[in-house]
């Protein structure tokens, strides 16, 4: 599966995730999340940003117990809770915003 | 004649049916070969008596991607892939012991 | 759900082979199921624990940096045969992470309280 962004063509796999991790922009993630019916806030890159940012540093994509946990130890509890992810991203906040930030599904995510 | 070895020494006999088979030529130690070629382990009698027998080599990428790229046997040639090509191509014939 | 003992035992040194990666995903996804998780290295287990990993030329993922992952998946039990070690010229100080080096036997121990082990 495939789709086309100014004029590049962008290879996923058939849940939607980006095969070339190197092909994610912003542009990307916009129309990613274009496709999930998902408007990006501040507190959406937050989120983004934070997911890109762990798997640099780890090679793997958090589950979602330990994206809420961490995220909560990073950005305050008020956010480290399933509920405000949720509300973020309703079909799993470590699935949905892994798509979106151009990472593969989860380890542990079935 | 070249003999590539892909095989840890630890898990596998490859290295050891190569020096029980040859009287000599070139040993490329590559991917869990390479492990022959590390300082400070059980293998290093083996691999510095080869070396009165063999021209031992072993490929940079393999060590490195092991972190073991600091601390090779002397006497051990580190090859890029580069080398790779040309010991195949300077040592006729090649075989992949695997 | 209920909780049981998993052992994931690691005989195999990274990247020659996919089963030290095969069994890293398992590990997560057994942690991310809040089971009892430790891992055991024997024999060419230990090299994958080695520091220093640079995997640029050979095109593959690191393992050394998803270890750093286990804490937050609270792994913390991460037990290395001593004899493996100084068999292959290996302290812990070579290691990426901390580890707990028991002795093959201690190592055995353990095994027999295992509710289930899977073996890579």
């Amino acid at each position: 599966m495939a789709f086309e962004l100014n004029g590049k063509t962008i290879e996923t796999d058939e849940e939607g995730y980006l095969v070339n991790l190197s092909d994610w922009s912003e542009e990307v993630a916009q129309y990613l999340a274009q496709q999930e019916g998902i408007t990006l806030t501040e507190n959406h890159w937050e989120v983004i940003n934070f997911l890109r940012d762990y798997y640099n540093e780890f090679q793997i994509a958090p589950a979602v117990r330990v994206l809420t946990k961490a995220i909560g130890k990073k950005l305050g509890p008020e956010k480290g809770n399933s509920q405000y992810l949720y509300e973020l991203f309703p079909y799993g906040p470590a699935k949905q915003a892994c798509k979106i930030a151009g990472l593969p599904k989860p380890t542990g995510c079935v | 004649m070249l003999h590539i070895v892909n095989k840890s020494p630890y898990e596998r006999p490859a290295l050891d049916s190569v020096l029980a088979t040859m009287s000599g030529g070139a040993i490329l130690l590559i991917e869990d070969g390479v492990y022959a070629a590390v300082k400070g382990g059980a293998q290093e009698a083996k691999i510095k008596a080869a070396m009165e027998r063999f021209k031992v080599y072993a490929l940079a990428a393999d060590l490195e991607a092991r972190g073991m790229a600091d601390r090779v046997i002397e006497g051990v040639t580190v090859v890029d892939y580069g080398g790779f090509v040309d010991l195949v191509v300077e040592h006729k014939p090649c075989q992949s012991w695997l | 759900m209920s909780v049981k003992k998993f052992m994931f035992v690691n005989r195999k040194a990274p990247y020659g082979t996919i089963y030290a990666w095969e069994a890293l995903e398992v590990v997560l996804i057994a942690a991310a199921f809040e089971q009892d998780v430790s891992l055991a290295f024997l024999d060419d287990g230990v090299f994958q624990l080695k520091k220093g990993h640079n995997t640029k030329g050979i095109d593959t993922k690191a393992f050394e940096k998803t270890w750093g992952a286990l804490e937050d998946y609270d792994i913390t039990k991460l037990y290395v045969a001593a004899e493996s070690l100084a068999e292959r010229g290996l302290t812990a100080d070579d290691l990426a992470v901390p580890v707990e080096v028991l002795s093959r036997s201690e190592i055995g121990k353990l095994m027999e309280e295992q509710d289930v082990i899977l073996s890579f």
